[in-house]
């Protein structure tokens, strides 16, 4: 009953000076607004650069990590002795993942686990004419990498099918193919870092959108590279491992480590710049968002002020005709909360229109992404937290004032 | 005095100010009212009168329970006010005092009918539609009702002196405070504004106590009270209310 007489009071006064009401109302617009943009567009590139390296990189890799970083043989025999060894080299050893295979079956078996996929892989240059690049060639499975990987949706040409059929097929990347001028069909002479040879047909394009992968990898048949570098077919250099749930990689790595005397990497410790960058974005969103409700929190404690000290008088009218303090309150704080609602609700419009005009704007990453428009995230979160914090700035700002109209003392005012 | 009065006889007391002291500290410390003890009995329309300056608005504001800052006691209605919170007090006299001040102080931005209803919306006894036809009922005893849904910024000094009255009485107080309400009206509105309060008095026994320069206006109340310098120096004569 008090609420609403104290609503009809404030409805009155924000209608009766409108122009003011629409300034203060425009200072949240603006704020909310920005927010909502800054925080769609920083998470949608936090997600596409999350996902498309989620998505071309496994969730836990195994491989074999040749170091000279051990015990050398003298501090193993008398390791209280006085030794010096200077500049200890790698022992000469394959970065074979014994029973590479069966451990891969191992690990399949996991609940938890999509899929693993083996791989070889090797250091080659790709010879054209006489000039030659280098590369990675990775020898896979192609049902297991597609599993993994969704080669198939990757390609850019040609077909993952055309790589089983044929042993001495090629995948290359995009960026790849076109620096070696190779297309579907054209054949490519490979050599090895220990001198072995093959020649290579391309039987595809593949293009995962990320600039180191599309730039340097290859996917041929796993024995392929077995014979390319004079290995068994027991050979295996890598296991890539991908979760149902990506999040569960780096607690399964961490037991995985435990179990296996490899070196085991999960997604997040590979992708560190990634999850970086997504930090510095979420500081530079939640600062600069903050600012402008700051600013627009202070618009309006300047306007509800002004508001307070124009209506002394009505103030003291109220009060004399038995308004007590709380109703004051009400009165100006409902007036700030109609102003931070209706500048929210507008500021959320706004800012979903700048967002949506933003994910249609054509823009060109070059190589770097695959990507033709701005990536921008909707979440329907954004928008609440949007209108939650205007309220809540405008509250704040409205509170003080209306404590200082709740003060004001009638008498004094009416004596004149 | 109030020893020798029966109540059987008398009218009951409607407002008892005991040995009340004010004090100013600002810019230096005096005394602007001093030991003022007088009572005010149901029905009686009385007048305060002094020169300017003698304390007679700090008395009423005290009365009006909106200046608590005073020592001795208040008593209305039977009701001890003196030490009462803020907001008992707010809702006190949102139920039984009513006020007009020198300046016709209406809301601007609100209806002239507005403007009469909101105390009693405040109060809450009646729903809204029965409020509205209240203080449709105050603006014809002022003759404002075809004024009702005028902007109140909107009418002269006479007409916003009226809403103000309607507005005093739509709660039906008991007492009816004024200070200078014929201040700044003309002597046609000034007979209208007195002939309004000894209506009320006669018919519905509200107590009117208004303070007034205005000679003829004291004369024609029950009984005036003379101010001095901070002090009550004459009661007027008591019998004149039956
Ligand atoms: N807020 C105040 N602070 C200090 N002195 C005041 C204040 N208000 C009024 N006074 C002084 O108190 C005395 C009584 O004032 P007031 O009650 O308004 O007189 P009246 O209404 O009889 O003309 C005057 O001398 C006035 O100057
Ligand atoms: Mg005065």
């Amino acid at each position: 009953m008090d609420l609403k007489i104290a609503y009809t009071i404030a409805q009155t006064h924000l209608l009766s000076k409108k122009k003011q009401t629409l300034v203060a109302m425009l200072g949240v617009t603006f704020g909310i607004a920005m927010f909502i943009v800054m925080i769609s567009f920083m998470q949608g590139v936090n997600q596409f650069l999350e996902d498309s390296a989620l998505d071309a990189s496994p969730h836990v890799r195994i491989y074999k990590q040749l170091t000279s970083d051990r015990p050398s043989l003298i501090e193993t025999l008398r390791p209280d002795g006085f030794n010096v060894i200077h500049h200890q080299k790698p022992k000469q050893e394959l970065a074979k993942i014994k029973n590479g295979l069966v451990i891969a079956r191992h690990i399949e078996a996991q609940p938890q686990v999509l899929g693993v996929s083996p791989q070889v892989s090797t250091q080659v240059f790709f010879n054209v004419g006489s000039v030659p690049i280098p590369g990675t060639l990775a020898g896979v499975d192609v049902l297991r990498e597609e599993k993994l990987y969704r080669l198939s949706q990757r390609m850019k040409s040609g077909n993952i099918e055309d790589l089983r059929a044929n042993a001495n097929g090629v995948i290359l990347g995009r960026l790849l193919a076109r620096k070696l001028n190779l297309k579907v069909g054209d054949k490519v002479n490979v050599t090895s870092s220990t001198g072995g040879t093959a020649l290579l047909r391309v039987v595809g394009v593949f293009s995962f959108g990320i600039q180191t992968v599309d730039d340097a990898r290859g996917y041929v048949n796993m024995p392929k590279v077995q014979e390319l570098i004079q290995k068994d077919a027991n050979y295996i250099t890598d296991l890539h491992i991908k979760m149902k749930d990506p999040l569960q990689a780096i607690d399964f790595g961490k037991q995985l480590a435990r179990q296996y005397d490899y070196k085991v990497e999960d997604w997040a410790a590979a992708n560190q710049a990634i999850l970086a960058g997504e930090q510095i974005r979420g500081v530079m969103t939640f600062v600069v968002s903050f600012t402008l409700l700051v600013v627009a929190g202070f618009g309006i404690y300047n306007i509800m002020n002004m508001n307070v000290i124009n209506k002394m008088k009505d103030i003291a009218i109220l009060k004399a005709t038995g308004f007590n303090g709380r109703d004051v309150v009400a009165v100006f704080l409902i007036q700030s909360m109609i102003i931070g609602l209706l500048g929210a609700i507008l500021g959320v419009t706004i800012g979903f229109s700048l967002s949506y005009l933003l994910s249609v704007t054509p823009f060109d990453s070059g190589d770097f992404l695959a990507i033709d428009t701005f990536p921008v995230k909707f979440d329907v979160g954004y928008y609440l937290l949007g209108v939650a914090f205007g309220v809540i700035t405008t509250v704040l700002a409205g509170y003080f004032p209306s404590k200082k109209a709740a003060k004001i003392d009638p008498v004094a005012v009416l004596r004149g | 005095m109030s020893a020798k009065m029966s109540p059987e006889k008398k009218s009951p007391v409607v407002l008892s100010a005991t040995n009340v002291n004010k004090y100013f500290t600002d810019p230096v410390r005096f005394q602007v009212l001093k030991e003022i003890t007088f009572e005010v009995q149901r029905g009686e329309f009385l007048s305060i009168v002094g020169k300017s300056g003698c304390g007679k608005s700090t008395l009423l504001y005290i009365l009006s329970t909106m200046d608590t800052d005073y020592e001795g006691t208040i008593e209305m209605n039977g009701q001890r006010l003196t030490g009462l919170s803020q907001d008992t007090l707010a809702a006190f006299r949102n139920e039984h005092l009513g006020f007009v001040f020198q300046f016709h102080f209406l809301l601007p931005e609100f209806s002239v009918l507005q403007n009469v209803m909101l105390p009693a919306l405040k109060l809450g006894k009646y729903p809204r539609k029965e409020v509205e036809h209240r203080a449709y009922e105050k603006l014809k005893l002022v003759d404002m009702q075809e004024h009702a849904l005028k902007a109140s910024a909107k009418l002269s000094g006479g007409q916003q002196q009226r809403v103000a009255i309607a507005r005093a009485l739509i709660n039906d107080p008991t007492i009816v405070m004024g200070d200078e309400p014929t201040g700044n009206l003309d002597k046609k509105n000034s007979q209208m504004v007195f002939d309004i309060f000894k209506e009320i008095a006669r018919e519905n026994g509200q107590t009117i106590i208004t303070v007034t320069h205005d000679p003829d206006f004291a004369a024609g109340g029950d009984r005036i009270i003379e101010m001095s310098d901070g002090a009550i120096i004459s009661h007027g004569h008591e019998n004149s209310v039956q």
